[in-house]
């Protein structure tokens, strides 16, 4: 059965769009379908930060980097009117743009940032994001400075999509979360995610396997860069605009605890942390102002209590019962 | 095979590795022994790249490898085991295996296809089989025994089907018993494989057993380079190293 992974993902990705249909027309609420497509747009967010994290160990405090490249990008391709306003090209055009920039971008800060390693590569990713913080407040005439990218841009239908229509937004952001999730699942599964693997357990010795560890960083850096300006862009497209806190390092936080609360090693870790985090959002800004004070407690909860993020807490548990299973019998 | 010419490294003022000149013949067995100190890791890492010699050449195969990287050394066929066993903890015998063999093949950049799928199974259980991990194959390098890891970070060197093996203390924290089945699997597999193995090894009765020839490192030079007997009545080596209580090792 050699394709029997990609092909049992590729089904569980599919039913779990059906799933997300299903629940928007069941589920009249909403405020139900925003948290759902939040959690969407952030999941492939944390999921891109966590291939970094999770599978190579390099902690980046600046990946929100790609995610204001990312919707800047689109929306100012959306505003410039260089392809037709009501031509169906405009929004897929707009996506392959923004992709190919910010990889651009995470080529050449991902170059110099895995000449550091450890706690050092995470600063220089923070700095790299607070250059380009300063320049999208600086450059007022193209970026609006700090009042962020205003005045809208239209959203034209393609292939039958009205992403002006909530139900379609809501669809549209629910297929690019999967595919997204689909893309980074077969790259840690393939070889090259054993190799980042490897590198995060010991690089000396994946180097002394004739591995070149720099290569296989950047790369994933690379990826994860991309990745992350998909986030960025669905959430241009959600908000018709982009603001500059997007790229201000707090941003770069707000998947760090996604994983955290879902969990690093277990895949859809990050997609958990996403929903939970999501969830708070609603329920807790709802009810009071300090929403920074829950969210610290209940990350203290998994940090000290659980000492991992819930998924990850969960497949512990399952595979401690099966290996006790197995011992029994 | 294996030729360095007046090889020095020095840290700070400390001549690691002071004007070494030793010769290595394809095929042959060689134990690199020494007091603590002496610069026996230090070669190692100067032959595998892990560190630049200051000067002098290391020729293998006719090449001049001096200065290289090591992971360009490695695929030149210079494999290399560790003092301390130097593994991926989280991932299992039979995966760490099966990521050395595609490495050696250069399919670890491959994105499309899965790893468990990708057709090394069959060589690491070959790997695994020669080494004798069959019990363990599925457990995770973290979890197995001392001498489990042992075997596993020489088996990762096998893998790569080096043709000059480099084993740093195969036998570092083994009980005797241990330690005698340990040097028997590596000399078996230096017959089985063909291939160059020098070994760095602290036990006398070992080295003098198992070597076909010895080369005595001290305060980073060469002391003296010969068979068992000749090492064994060797005056200088007597003085420096085995002392009286010679056969016992320090």
């Amino acid at each position: 059965m050699p394709a029997s992974g990609f092909v049992r993902d590729g089904l569980v990705g599919i039913a779990v769009f059906v799933a997300l249909a299903v629940a928007y027309r069941i589920i009249p609420d909403p405020g139900i379908h925003d948290i759902i497509l939040k959690t969407c747009i952030f999941s492939i967010f944390a999921l891109s930060l966590n291939l970094l994290i999770g599978y190579l160990g390099l902690v980046s405090f600046g990946h929100a980097a790609f995610f204001a490249a990312g919707a800047y990008v689109f929306g100012l391709f959306m505003q410039s009117r260089l392809v037709d306003a009501e031509s169906a090209w405009a929004v897929p055009l707009g996506l392959g743009l923004g992709i190919v920039v910010s990889a651009a971008l995470a080529a050449v800060i991902g170059a110099i940032c895995v000449r550091a390693q450890t706690i050092y590569f995470s600063f220089l990713t923070l700095a790299f994001q607070m250059v380009l913080y300063s320049a999208i407040l600086a450059a007022v005439p193209i970026t609006g400075g700090d009042q962020g990218l205003m005045g809208g841009f239209p959203k034209p239908v393609f292939v039958g999509i009205d992403l002006t229509e909530p139900g379609h937004m809501y669809m549209f952001c629910a297929a690019i979360a999967i595919v997204c999730a689909l893309i980074l699942r077969q790259i840690v599964e393939s070889p090259f995610g054993y190799a980042l693997r490897m590198m995060r357990d010991n690089p000396d010795r994946a180097a002394f396997l004739g591995l070149k560890v720099k290569l296989y960083q950047w790369i994933a850096f690379v990826i994860a860069g991309a990745m992350a300006s998909v986030a960025g862009m669905l959430q241009t497209l959600l908000d018709i605009g982009a603001f500059p806190e997007w790229a201000f390092w707090a941003k770069s936080a707000e998947p760090l605890f996604m994983i955290l609360l879902g969990g690093m090693q277990t895949f859809l870790g990050p997609v958990v942390g996403a929903f939970i985090f999501e969830i708070l959002n609603a329920v807790v800004t709802a009810h009071t102002r300090y929403y920074g004070l829950v969210l610290g407690v209940v990350i203290l909860f998994f940090a000290l209590g659980l000492r991992r993020g819930l998924a990850d807490f969960v497949w512990l548990a399952l595979r401690r019962r099966a290996k006790k299973k197995a011992a029994d019998a | 095979m294996l030729r360095l010419d007046n090889v020095t490294k020095a840290f700070g003022g400390v001549l690691a590795t002071d004007a070494v000149s030793l010769d290595f013949s394809p095929g042959s067995l060689s134990a690199v022994i020494g007091p603590n100190g002496a610069g026996k890791t230090t070669l190692f890492n100067l032959i595998s790249g892990k560190l630049k010699p200051d000067s002098g050449r290391i020729v293998f195969d006719g090449e001049n490898i001096a200065g290289l990287v090591e992971t360009e050394i490695v695929r030149r066929g210079v494999g290399r085991a560790f003092q301390v066993a130097s593994l991926f903890p989280s991932l299992t015998v039979e995966q760490s295996l099966m990521a050395a063999v595609l490495s050696h093949r250069r399919e670890m950049l491959r994105v499309a296809g899965r790893f468990e799928t990708a057709g090394a199974r069959t060589r690491a259980h070959e790997i695994i089989d020669m080494i004798g991990l069959g019990a363990v194959a599925r457990t995770e390098a973290a979890h197995l025994s001392h001498g489990d890891q042992k075997l596993l970070d020489i088996a990762l060197a096998l893998a790569l089907e080096p043709r000059l093996l480099l084993l740093d203390e195969p036998t570092a924290g083994m009980g005797p018993e241990e330690r005698w089945q340990m040097i028997e699997r590596v000399r078996g597999l230096w017959q089985a494989e063909q291939m160059t193995l020098i070994f760095i090894e602290h036990d006398m009765d070992i080295v003098f057993e198992v070597a076909e020839s010895i080369r005595v490192l001290v305060y980073g030079a060469v002391l003296a380079e010969g068979t068992a007997a000749e090492i064994r009545g060797h005056p200088a080596v007597i003085d420096a190293y085995l002392g009286v209580a010679e056969g016992e090792g320090p």
